[in-house]
């Protein structure tokens, strides 16, 4: 029986591991298509050189970055709040949000968004896509805030009370600085599923915020691709590193 | 402390009203009205969308995305549970064992994806490699069908499977498999009628996290059946894009959510009963 399940294990991680694997053997293949022809590292330079990706990856830093800071700050605030007083409507909200289908929160967005602009005069762009982002990632947020604060001591804020902190001193000095850790792997996280989003991000791009994902996707419509393959190897290792961190800040208490 | 509360919640609050509600609003008031002649939506309100939702031609897309998601999730479920097992029975490394099924998970769904289309295509690896071998004449058609999507979709959320089902069978006590290894049961009878039965909380959790994202699955569908697999979130798109038929689109979307809704409550009261 162990044994048996030893080797189903095996096969189990092979399955998870060896599409990226192979993918990441053949963005160093000197041919265009799927046979090796010998090593070569030029689609990584191509992916350099390539305008329309800078563009892209510049765009999606840019995207990822604004939303991670303004939902981070937002979903910091308001899960020290519902974990002083539970609002149950508002946590159920939350989840809700994490649960409706990516299409769906799209479209949504897209149909408010053109409704919106009937009384606004401006158009989708980067900003409709910093706003989309910013709705989606806030639950991931309070969720990973409110774990990281069950873990703390209600005690250390009582006693800053006694001492005569007032509850905003309270927050700034003693539960912002536990908190820290939390803070900062709930923004990892924020980052990747920001920077990672094609479904959401696609509906509500206008002209000149073409994201990463976009071009990965158009270019994975068209055929195989080496330089898409250099590119998911660098990208993968990047949120494969971010996401090792936020795990290691999350359990250390 | 009140104010400070209040003033900390509002931030929050308005970004789910207005980037989360209000949109779900205008969803719904789209759904029932009229599409427009070059697009939009235009008076009076009907209810028409709605009966079309459920017509043979489009019932059936939204009865396949039940079935693509439910025959998904039961693969997760038989390729999760002895995984989950091992590692929850692992000597060592416990952690490192679940990371690593947690890893790919975090990188992005859509290279993963598109690895899978690189191994799969006519021009992909293993039809190269088969062809170059002599083995087949012509590629195989592994890519752009129902099979190559529900492949997707089950690497896409096998992990969502196995870390509920790791939480229960963690918690599992060692000595109840002794004691029936000792009443004389054989190793998979242990599993079978002592393991499986104790492990169905975290099953439930599982069934609900896989099931959800493939009910409202878009990327995959239409990346890995090329068009050909249309799932509930294809049509959504499509209505929204193509054919700009608002109104049918935002009655699909409902219709979706109201799906998701009724699986989640129904699978959460089945947790709340096991537990």
């Amino acid at each position: 029986m162990k044994r048996f399940l030893a080797l189903y294990a095996g096969a189990a991680y092979l399955f998870l591991y060896a599409p990226l694997f192979v993918l990441g053997v053949f963005s160093f293949n000197a041919s265009k298509i799927a046979a090796w022809r010998g090593f070569t590292c030029n689609w990584y330079a191509k992916v350099f050189h390539d305008p329309a990706l800078l563009d892209g990856t510049m765009n999606s830093l840019t995207i990822a970055l604004v939303a991670t800071i303004v939902s981070t700050i937002i979903g910091t605030l308001a899960g020290y709040a519902l974990w002083k007083k539970r609002l149950p409507w508002l946590t159920n909200s939350l989840y809700l949000s994490l649960l409706t289908p990516e299409i769906v929160t799209g479209i949504s967005l897209l149909a408010f968004f053109e409704w919106a602009f009937h009384f606004l005069h401006v158009q989708l762009g980067m900003h409709t896509v910093i706003l989309a982002h910013i709705s989606f990632s806030l639950a991931y947020v309070v969720i990973v805030i409110l774990a990281r604060l069950r873990t703390l001591d209600p005690a250390l804020e009582e006693a800053a009370l006694d001492l005569g902190a007032n509850e905003w001193e309270v927050f700034r000095r003693i539960t912002v600085p536990l908190l820290l850790p939390g803070i900062i792997a709930a923004a990892l996280l924020c980052f990747t599923v920001s920077f990672d989003d094609y479904v959401i991000t696609s509906l509500v791009a206008g002209v000149n915020s073409e994201t990463l994902p976009m071009i990965i996707y158009a270019m994975a419509r068209k055929g195989v691709s080496p330089e898409v393959n250099a590119l998911s190897v660098m990208i993968t290792m990047g949120l494969g590193v971010f996401i090792l961190v936020a795990g290691r800040l999350e359990q250390r208490a | 402390m009140k104010h400070l509360r209040a003033a900390f919640l509002a931030p929050g609050v308005a970004v789910m009203a207005i980037l989360f509600f209000a949109p779900l609003l205008i969803v719904l008031a789209y759904s029932l009205l009229t599409r427009g002649a070059y697009g939009g939506v235009v008076p009076p309100w009907t209810g028409e969308s709605y009966a079309r939702v459920f017509d043979p031609l489009y019932g059936e897309i939204l009865y396949r995305s039940v079935w693509i998601a439910g025959v998904s999730t039961a693969l997760c479920l038989a390729l999760g549970f002895p995984l989950a097992l091992y590692i929850a029975r692992a000597a060592r490394h416990k952690g490192l064992l679940l990371n690593l099924v947690m890893l790919p998970f975090w990188t992005s769904f859509l290279i993963r994806t598109y690895a899978w289309m690189f191994l799969l295509r006519d021009t992909g690896l293993i039809n190269s490699m088969l062809l170059s071998l002599h083995v087949i004449r012509e590629p195989l058609p592994l890519l752009f069908n129902t099979g190559a999507v529900i492949l997707g979709l089950v690497y896409g959320y096998l992990p969502f499977m196995v870390l509920p089902l790791y939480a229960t069978l963690e918690k599992l006590d060692p000595y109840l498999l002794d004691a029936a290894a000792d009443l004389g049961a054989a190793p998979f009878v242990t599993v079978w009628r002592v393991v499986v039965p104790l492990a169905k909380p975290g099953m439930v959790a599982g069934c609900l996290l896989v099931f959800i994202p493939c009910l409202g699955a878009y990327l995959t569908p239409d990346l890995m059946g090329g068009g050909k697999t249309v799932m509930a979130g294809n049509l959504v798109q499509n209505q929204f894009t193509t054919a700009r038929d608002w109104p049918f689109g935002a009655a699909v979307s409902l219709v979706l959510m109201v799906l998701v809704l009724v699986v989640t409550r129904a699978l959460m009261r089945r947790t709340e009963e096991l537990l």
